[in-house]
């Protein structure tokens, strides 16, 4: 049992430390460059683009990709649907790890870091970006929360686990509401732009695209996760279970495309989304993203597999990253000039910083009871 | 302030004047607004213009600052606090004329836009660009004294200026004015922001949320309520049908 949950690192202990090491130690002197050098030392932003891969990438994806947490523990604590309880806690750690890395890359893109703490004490309620400062702030609260059963069974303080524990109800509602309201934020804060954003991405919808495909992205990330885990650390895969969530994605992609769809239909016409521009193609390429895994669904409907629904997840994923690089940059692009392209220290530090998320979960899955299926770290058996 | 680009002669005094009142260092490239510029007189169509903040009636800029490191003076400038701002560098994404610029070389940066010579305008003096202006061509006063200067100009000499005057209500009305011969939009201003001031695109949405939270926090309380009843009252654990003294509530299944 004990060798079954330590995984992939006992097996093969020295193939991947060399790799992660050097990923590390560049990712290190990056950091060095960008904090003593300014952020012109490591990035390609300038006057005309000043916002650029870390905030497309590392926030706006980082947050959409963490949704997993907010909707899964609302389908099992709020509508009860106990079977998908398996996943809850490898979805909580990697939503709470999510958010530590929207923060640390806030760090890295903040032009003065140690001042983040600032929207705490300086109200400017008229800001979107004060909202979601703080909704994210109250948000990782209560994820951590929300993940801290898991460290107090290890450390067995039963009696604050009991309050914890009487806490869940009313935190998951809190969690919902707060992820509601700063997952739309995220497209509200666009909503200042009509004239720079291009016309394919800018709508007065944008809060409600980001919601609904936050949403949908959440179910993919917990099919794809669980996939993964399976593989990396042999886990037995609850084939009902994702099935299941697959359905739940696909009706938020469904949600998700009949409020664009509409939007597109009646604000821009279809005839004219084709122009032959590069943004044409992207918003092309992400509206693809999102219809095939509804078709995959559809043709496979009465002999769905795990793989289909795999493949669903994975092109859900891609399409709302790349909604996320469309509003943030892509479809920005034009207003500056088209003067920006992420320079390479600032796709490795991205690398860097999701390289780091990954070894912390690594860590986290071997040393805490995340996964279920050991009986033993279920009941303070020791 | 009212700036008549058809009197401006492109001496380039202002931005001198300017790079010397707010210390900003000599800059050799004078091609656009930059941490060293907060104003710059170009020529375009043979005319000579100047690009700066348009310090607008409303300020962009001050709505999206989550830490409110932006303010509109009553006297109009729109000023900034260094100390404030953690670089998150949302004004220069939502600013509608592409106004502030930033210290992309330094570890320690701050947004670079002009102030207004606040603290001149403040003590009763005229900034700096317009103080040192040889021509008249950039001037100071209320703003509705020189609504009206433009106004007049612009109906003695219809062959001169195009009829528009910039700032008057775009983006909702902008303290800095300017008069042209050459259109606007030839020379990069933009002319499709509308007289309604953007912050309000934001606050529609943003002043929805009370009732979001407070609509979304019932409906998910009570889902939950009628949801966790129904269970517990399948599986017999809240109330025994036999056991009951109020009937209603055995019955309500």
């Amino acid at each position: 049992m004990k060798s079954l949950h330590r995984g992939i690192i006992e097996e093969k202990p020295l193939y991947w430390i060399p790799p992660v090491a050097l990923v590390i130690l560049l990712g290190l002197f990056l950091t060095f460059k960008r904090y003593f050098y300014g952020l012109g030392s490591v990035t390609a932003l300038n006057d005309y683009q000043p916002w650029g891969l870390w905030v497309g990438f590392d926030v706006l994806c980082g947050v959409a990709l963490a949704a997993g947490g907010f909707v899964l523990t609302g389908i099992v604590h709020l509508l009860n649907f106990e079977r998908y309880k398996s996943v809850v806690r490898p979805t909580v750690l990697s939503a709470f790890l999510g958010y530590i890395l929207v923060s640390v890359g806030l760090l890295y893109d903040l032009g003065k870091p140690w001042n983040i703490w600032h929207p705490l004490v300086m109200w400017n309620p008229h800001s979107v970006m004060f909202e979601v400062a703080w909704c994210v702030m109250l948000y990782s609260t209560v994820l951590a929360l929300e993940f801290s059963p898991v460290v107090l069974e290890k450390l067995g303080s039963w009696r604050i686990l009991r309050i914890v524990r009487a806490l869940t109800l009313p935190m998951v509602i809190t969690g919902i509401l707060l992820s509601t309201l700063h997952q739309s934020s995220l497209g509200t804060v666009f909503l200042i732009v009509p004239k720079k954003l291009h016309h394919l991405w800018y709508t007065n919808l944008l809060p409600v695209h980001f919601f609904l495909s936050a949403v949908s992205v959440g179910f993919a990330m917990v099919i794809l996760e669980s996939f993964v885990s399976h593989h990396l650390f042999k886990k037995s895969l609850e084939t009902n279970v994702l099935l299941d969530l697959g359905q739940f994605m696909v009706v938020a992609l469904m949600l998700m495309l009949i409020v664009r769809i509409q939007d597109v239909s009646f604000k821009i016409g279809w005839k004219n989304v084709y122009d032959g521009t590069i943004e044409s193609w992207a918003f092309m390429t992400e509206m693809a993203c999102f219809v095939l895994p509804l078709l995959l669904v559809f043709i496979y409907r009465n002999r769905m597999k795990m793989g289909i629904i795999v493949l669903s997840a994975a092109f859900t994923m891609a399409g709302v990253v790349l909604n996320r690089l469309n509003v943030s940059i892509i479809g920005m692009a034009r207003s500056g000039g088209f003067r920006y392209f992420p320079s390479w220290e600032e796709f490795f530090l991205s690398f860097f910083l999701v390289t780091m998320g990954v070894l912390v979960f690594i860590l986290c899955v071997k040393f805490l009871p995340i996964f279920p299926e050991e009986p033993a770290e279920e009941k303070p058996a020791e | 302030m009212l700036i008549d680009f058809t009197e401006c002669i492109g001496c380039g005094e202002c931005v001198k004047a300017c790079q010397k009142q707010n210390k900003l260092g000599d800059n050799p490239s004078k091609d656009d607004l930059s941490s060293h510029n907060y104003t710059v007189v170009l020529k375009q169509e043979g005319i000579n213009y100047r690009k700066l903040c348009m310090h607008c009636q409303e300020p962009t800029c001050a709505s999206v600052c989550p830490v409110g490191a932006f303010t509109k003076t009553a006297l109009g400038p729109v000023i900034y606090d260094a100390d404030k701002c953690m670089g998150c560098r949302y004004c220069m994404m939502a600013c509608p004329f592409g106004v502030p610029r930033y210290q992309w070389d330094s570890a320690v940066p701050v947004i670079a836009k002009c102030i207004f010579c606040n603290e001149r305008v403040a003590a009763g003096g005229e900034t700096a660009c317009s103080w040192v202006c040889p021509m008249g061509a950039t001037r100071m006063g209320r703003r509705s004294d020189l609504l009206e200067i433009a106004r007049g100009r612009v109906e003695r000499h219809p062959d001169k200026y195009v009829n528009y005057i910039y700032g008057e209500t775009d983006a909702g009305g902008t303290s800095i004015l300017m008069l042209s011969s050459v259109p606007f939009d030839k020379l990069g201003f933009p002319m499709d922001l509308g007289a309604q001031p953007l912050p309000s695109l934001t606050w529609s949405v943003l002043s929805k949320i009370p009732s979001i939270v407070v609509t979304g926090g019932v409906l998910l309380g009570g889902l939950t309520w009628i949801i966790n009843r129904r269970i517990q009252l399948d599986s017999g654990a809240l109330v025994d049908p036999e056991d009951s003294s109020r009937p209603g509530k055995g019955g309500a299944k």
